[in-house]
């Protein structure tokens, strides 16, 4: 196959980028589509210029490092998917493709598609973790969980804190994420002596770092690439609400 | 210099007890004078940082991803060993001891092994009080799997995501420090050199991959965790970020590299389908419960697997190992997938694969089961091949997947270098010759949460360490050898690709430092990796500048790395004349073509010092003695 590729480059933060035009050829549809890309920088490179810089690490969808816009879709046109494990054979010959980076205030651009996510880092710092010291814990199976509950806590803690639920919502609201940190931590009983402190940092922290608010309209849950549900993001209102409730009875 | 592994006196079940009790201990006051750096942020990185934060140290924190949650761990599947013998089923501590010393072909250090045991328990009750959503039964308690090379179920597990689970609870415990203050978080910064003052391991010199600053970092003791080094093999399962670079320029330093040649192969991943290829995708090797490994009996048998008839296909791992069929371990399932492809009777269009066929099990079990069971990996394998498994035989083929050796260090986890302790797939004490199946993800733990917060005290307070800063002359060497190194690579300006040249040194380690390993093989590989490194040096383009992000100059440095660790590792898999393990051998086999150990000349650690590049390494030995497990043969037949 034949591509035209239409992709964002920008040599640094806060200098102005622009689409610049590619052709990938002998593009085979076993490809995946990074590896798309590292053929179209093989050559760029052998010619002594500048490779396309992207995020990307495992490769098999469970990291969270890449992070492309394709044709105006996080992760790209499959659901349920990573950029890294969409393939070329979801394309046709001379199709043109636009390839961006995750757009949002509190994801600033580092250069060409790489963006910096480590606000993410800072909403989990907020309290994003269950306050124990190695050394003091008791026996594994002292704390007993129902099946479907430690399922359920699993689903939320599935979240690969890619922020692709960032770069699909017009409000660039972090919800998602935040919510399905909660709810893993919320359902379970290691995680209740903290439960209404964290969500209130956690929260203040989203929106101390420029995340929007959630209007409900769920592209979020669509280009999740791991389908964690937009019910999180109730859970964490509901978290939130009971908060306050709380604080206001003391 | 004589190795002293440091292994306490008193009986197996004592030592690490004993110890605990005699080591030296930093008072609580103290702890917060000490400067410790930690390279690397999976397993045994981001579990280190947050216990040497929660005991008071001021910890320094680097990774080379975005974000600490990131790091390879993240990807490991299969789940963590324990010896809770909660399915009361005979596990015990001095069983699963037992398993990995014996899975381990003899090669590893006892001490560490039965220590690794112990921990492992306090491992998942750390997790669980952490929140990681192991997987339960109905009644609430934890739920156990059962894993290749052991009788026992004791393998705990979060879906196929378990190393996700587990990292990301040591991540949020670092965070926690982070927050706390008592950590001081580097991401995208890439470890160039390690800065050592009077004999002692004292700080780091590391790229902000960033801005392209080079940076210098003092400690009173550095902690490397910075993985294995698979992707010297370009195709691999690991991550395409995961270098050997920290860890080699530790060995420049002068700390002793341990077993290179003792690589392990996972027998199931997804096969090859051309050049541009950047990694391999490994699926469950429990697969192998219910598929079946077969080929086409005829060479060079291009028909569709439906139409081949079963009088034509060979069930080769069947016939050849009747009591344990296709549950074979992963070196013996491995190597007999190469024999057959040798022997041109792979499959595919590449015909490097042979085919794992479910059509007997969804038969008898129902496609319902095999969905329940084997679901996601079916999934996958669809997603990245467009074959259906449910319809058509899965197509694998083995890759390099994990590495036994690494930085050599003692009972403490130090290395030759005072200073320097090494943990995790970076070192290479507790797996011997071959690792078992969900045994990284509780070495990585181990190492993190449990025996480093112990032993790195013992070598603090045990020293005198005179005030150090990053402006010492050390460090500008330091800073300066790093310089020059990227500057030399920025000179280049030649026409050829990095990648070119690294898939060409992969292509040398596969094919001669692979599966099979033969003298001529091996002294072939000598020759041509000191050519691809002076046609790297010579023709290699690396575009850009040096002072903002340039992943073409970060990916030539590892390249770099790896153009002379290469060599390490193809002198080492010489110099091994027996096989064991990952490490075979073709000259030393028994008569129906299985590993032949000699334990008369090889049992021991070969641990080798740096001389200069292109230099023959010196070769140091610590001799293993193994006290509790009798070395016999390994026999699957």
């Amino acid at each position: 196959m034949k591509l035209n590729l239409k992709i964002w480059r920008q040599s640094g933060p806060g200098v102005a980028g622009k689409l610049v035009d590619y052709t990938a050829e002998h593009v085979s549809p076993d490809m995946s589509f990074l590896e798309m890309l590292d053929v179209v920088n093989e050559g760029l490179t052998k010619k002594g210029q500048d490779a396309i810089a992207f995020d990307s690490d495992c490769r098999e969808g469970i990291c969270g490092m890449c992070s492309l816009v394709v044709n105006g879709v996080p992760h790209g046109p499959d659901r349920g998917t990573t950029v890294c494990q969409l393939h070329m054979r979801r394309f046709k010959d001379g199709d043109t493709i636009t390839i961006e980076p995750w757009r949002a205030k509190a994801f600033p651009v580092v250069k060409d598609l790489v963006v910096d996510r480590s606000a993410f880092d800072r909403i989990i710092a907020a309290g994003g973790y269950c306050s124990v010291n190695v050394g003091g814990a008791q026996d594994g199976n002292a704390i007993l969980i129902p099946k479907d509950v430690s399922e359920q806590a699993m689903d939320s803690a599935a979240c690969i804190g890619c922020g692709a639920c960032v770069a699909a919502c017009k409000n660039a609201s972090a919800h998602l994420f935040v919510g399905a940190k909660l709810t893993h931590l919320a359902l379970l009983p290691q995680g209740q002596q903290e439960r209404y402190r964290r969500v209130v940092s956690m929260v203040e922290q989203a929106d101390a770092e420029g995340f929007g608010s959630c209007s409900n309209e769920g592209e979020c849950e669509a280009v999740c690439p791991k389908e964690i549900p937009i019910s999180n993001i109730a859970r964490m209102t509901r978290e939130y609400v009971k908060a306050q409730a709380m604080v206001s009875s003391d | 210099m004589k190795l002293d592994g440091r292994v306490p006196a008193g009986s197996i079940a004592e030592k690490w007890d004993r110890h605990k009790f005699e080591m030296k201990l930093v008072n609580p006051a103290n702890k917060r004078k000490y400067t410790i750096i930690v390279v690397g942020t999976g397993l045994a990185g981001a579990s280190a940082a947050a216990s040497l934060g929660e005991l008071g140290y001021n910890v320094l924190n680097f990774c080379i991803q975005d974000s600490p949650r990131r790091a390879h761990s993240i990807a490991a599947q299969g789940g963590i060993n324990a010896a809770k013998n909660y399915q009361n089923d005979g596990d015990s501590i001095y069983r699963l001891f037992y398993d990995t010393v014996k899975g381990g072909d003899y090669r590893s250090r006892e001490a560490n092994v039965y220590r690794l045991a112990q921990l492992s328990v306090n491992i998942i009750d750390q997790c669980v009080a952490q929140g990681v959503p192991f997987a339960r039964e109905y009644g609430g308690l934890l739920d156990n799997r059962s894993f290749g090379g052991a009788q026992v179920s004791r393998t705990f597990y979060a879906r196929g995501q378990t190393g996700q689970q587990l990292l990301l609870g040591a991540y949020q415990s670092l965070m926690r420090q982070v927050q706390a203050k008592k950590v001081r978080l580097f991401a995208r910064r890439e470890m160039l050199d390690l800065v050592v003052v009077d004999g002692k391991a004292r700080g780091i010199v590391c790229r902000n991959l960033t801005t392209g600053q080079l940076e210098r970092h003092a400690g009173d003791a550095v902690i490397l965790a910075t993985g294995g080094y698979g992707t010297a093999y370009y195709l691999s399962t690991n991550a395409v970020n995961s270098n050997v670079t920290a860890a080699w320029r530790a060995h420049k330093r002068g700390a002793f590299f341990a077993n290179p040649c003792f690589t392990q192969i996972h027998p199931t991943c997804i096969p090859v389908t051309g050049d541009h290829q950047s990694k391999l995708t490994l699926m469950s090797e429990s697969l192998r419960n219910d598929g079946r490994v077969w080929v086409p009996k005829k060479k060079g048998d291009s028909r569709s697997p439906e139409q081949i008839p079963e009088e034509e296909r060979d069930y080769y791992l069947e016939r050849k190992y009747p009591s344990f069929g296709n549950l074979v371990p992963r070196d013996v399932a491995s190597r007999n997938a190469k024999q057959m492809t040798d022997d041109g009777r792979g499959v595919g269009a590449s015909g490097l694969a042979v085919y794992l066929d479910f059509k007997e099990a969804l038969e008898r079990l129902g496609p319902e089961t095999i969905r329940t069971r084997y679901g996601n990996l079916f999934q996958m394998y669809e997603k990245i091949t467009a074959e259906d498994p449910y319809k058509v035989p899965m197509r694998i083929y083995p890759a390099i997947h994990y590495t036994m050796g690494g930085l050599w260090v003692d009972y403490n986890l130090m290395s030759t270098i005072p200073g320097l302790h090494v943990l995790g797939e970076a070192n290479f004490s507790d797996h011997g010759a071959n690792r078992l199946g969900a045994s990284a993800l509780m070495q990585g733990l181990a190492d993190g949460y449990f025996i480093i917060p112990y032993t790195i005290g013992n070598y603090l307070a045990g020293q005198t360490l005179p005030k150090v800063t990053a402006d010492h002359e050390a460090f500008k060497e330091a800073a300066a050898n790093a310089q020059q190194h990227i500057d030399r690579l920025l000179s280049v300006k030649g026409h050829r690709g990095i990648r070119e040249i690294h898939r060409e040194l992969g292509r040398i380690l596969w094919d001669d430092v692979g599966m099979a390993r033969n003298e001529p093989g091996l002294r072939r590989a000598l020759e041509s990796i000191p050519k691809l490194r002076d046609d790297f040096w010579q023709n290699v383009s690396v575009p850009g500048t040096p002072d903002n992000l340039n992943q073409s100059l970060e990916y030539a440095g590892r390249v770099a790395d790896y153009l002379e660790f290469a060599e390490l590792l193809t002198l080492d898999a010489l110099h091994r004349g027996e096989s064991c393990g990952g490490h075979f051998r073709e000259e030393s086999q028994t008569p129906d073509g299985e590993a032949l150990r000699d334990d008369e000349r090889y049992m021991y650690v070969a641990a080798w010092e740096f001389k200069g590049v292109g230099k023959e390494p010196e070769l140091h030995k610590e001799p293993l003695e193994f006290e509790e497990v009798h070395p016999t043969q390994r026999s699957y037949k």
